[in-house]
């Protein structure tokens, strides 16, 4: 029995560089930092005073009297989630519920309401903790709230793999095309943590930059400056579908979603293997689950965070799985790090990199590493035929997953 | 307070809370069949009724009080 295509036809997300998908692209192209000052009271007495906060708050798009009742990851997850079903042309399709799934992640979950239901129940007491605090925190609230809105009844995951969340997120996503179980899937993943707690535990780990008086130069992968990843916050969702549902119901097909390869370090809680051993094995399974030539992966979308070790141990794997070819690029330099959303944001990036033909930039790569000895689109964007390529996530607990995108 | 006065106050709530529109709130309304007041709200409301009106409404008092009318009549006797 051949195995069910996997095709790509609906794409959402609001993220640090614009609102939705087409405004993100053209600022991602372009070259544009979505780093900026934190300027709230309460970010003075952090180490860290710099994020990627959202170009546009859900509140634009979410009534009020809903968003009571949502984390603000559950928001964007739902303002990702609609822009991409009405990109699919799903609004109006009839699509079967029966045959509708739901797999989208969150790194941390709602640790902005636990945080805040807290802060009440010191100041107030137990009465006046919200009745809706558990839907909202719950890691799998996003997922939940994408299926109710959608509608979907063959079931609702939420994967958390830390980092990696959004592309194993796609991962399950094809799983379960494949498996039969749905024709369709809304897959990706959700991240909003801009809050001085998760900040503080992160710049405790002394994982993030601190080069607070240049937001827009802090976040600088394969750099010989980099000192960290800075955090970001948004939303990336997209509509995976089985390729003979698409082709019959005339959907635009953006790219098909080949192949995804999964591994794990067993190696260390937060620290990626010196020579990305696991990220090697991840990406070798995914060429081999896609059935990719390498000479053909032509891009790689990488996991670069811009941290000291965890960039150079990329560029070992990609070395070893893929040789010298592929034109790179790290588009946290421009994002900063989205968490649990950003493998299904650079999912998007590589996607609209194999549309368009052109690699998006890898900004701040002033002074590369001694080690980089690979091919990355630094500073501008490069035009280029792009039959197929790669998007590495890798996540603290040793999560690697790579998944491959090819033309239609 | 008089009987319209803890109607406004209780509609205050319920369009903060439930997004209700303050024209629809009457005493004769069903919080949950006339104004889609599901249950996670009703709790929300009853918490901002007990601090706007200084009163106490117990959980098991909340069941009984099916329309604003109710709650009106429960806020009047133990505000009293």
């Amino acid at each position: 029995m051949t195995r069910a295509g996997v095709v790509v036809t609906g794409l959402g997300a609001t993220t640090p560089l614009g609102g939705d998908v087409a405004s993100t692209w053209e600022a991602m192209v372009a070259g544009r930092s979505g780093v900026s000052a934190l300027t709230q009271d309460w970010a003075a007495q952090l180490p860290v005073r710099i994020a990627a906060q959202l170009a546009v708050e859900p509140s634009e798009a979410i009534d009020r009297v809903k968003l009571r009742r949502l984390d603000r990851a559950e928001a964007i997850a739902l303002v990702a989630a609609h822009q991409a079903w009405a990109d699919a042309g799903l609004v109006d399709a009839g699509v079967d519920p029966e045959r509708l799934a739901v797999s989208v992640g969150t790194g941390i979950g709602g640790a902005m309401t636990l945080l805040h239901q807290d802060d009440i129940l010191e100041a107030s007491g137990a009465r006046k903790v919200s009745p809706h605090t558990v839907p909202m925190l719950m890691p799998n609230g996003p997922a939940a709230w994408v299926g109710l809105e959608m509608g979907a009844r063959a079931g609702v995951h939420c994967v958390a793999s830390a980092c990696a969340t959004g592309a194993e997120a796609i991962s399950v996503g094809l799983d379960i095309i494949r498996s039969g179980r749905a024709d369709i899937v809304l897959a990706g993943g959700t991240e909003a943590v801009i809050h001085p707690l998760p900040i503080a535990g992160f710049a405790s780990m002394r994982a993030m930059s601190t080069r607070n008086d240049e937001p827009e130069k802090a976040s600088r992968p394969w750099d010989k400056g980099r000192d960290g990843f800075v955090l970001g916050e948004g939303a990336g969702v997209l509509v995976l579908e089985r390729a003979e549902h698409a082709t019959a119901r005339g959907a635009r097909i953006y790219a098909r979603l080949a192949g995804s390869g999964i591994t794990s370090d067993g190696y260390d809680i937060v620290q990626p293997h010196p020579e990305g051993l696991g990220a090697t094995r991840a990406i070798a399974f995914a060429l081999r689950d896609a059935d990719v030539a390498k000479s053909d992966v032509m891009h790689v979308n990488a996991h670069a965070t811009s941290t000291p070790v965890g960039d150079m141990a990329e560029i070992a794997a990609l070395h070893a799985a893929l040789g010298e070819h592929p034109v790179l690029t790290a588009t946290k330099s421009m994002t900063g790090h989205l968490l649990g959303a950003a493998g299904a944001l650079e999912s998007i990036a590589t996607i609209l990199a194999i549309r368009d033909g052109v690699v998006p930039p890898t900004i701040n790569l002033d002074d590369p590493d001694d080690g980089l000895d690979l091919d990355v689109a630094a500073h501008k964007a490069r035009h280029m035929e792009i039959p197929a390529a790669l998007n590495n996530s890798f996540g603290f607990g040793g999560h690697n997953v790579a998944l491959v995108f090819t033309r239609p | 307070m008089t009987r319209d006065e803890i109607t406004a106050g209780l509609a205050e709530i319920l369009e903060e809370v439930a997004g209700v529109n303050p024209d629809d709130v009457a005493e004769e309304k069903s919080f949950t069949d006339d104004l889609d007041v599901d249950s996670l709200s009703m709790v929300e409301v009853v918490v901002a009724a007990e601090e706007k009106f200084g009163v106490k409404i117990p959980d098991d008092e909340v069941q009984n009080l099916k329309t604003v009318g109710d709650a009106v009549s429960y806020i009047t006797k133990v505000g009293s």
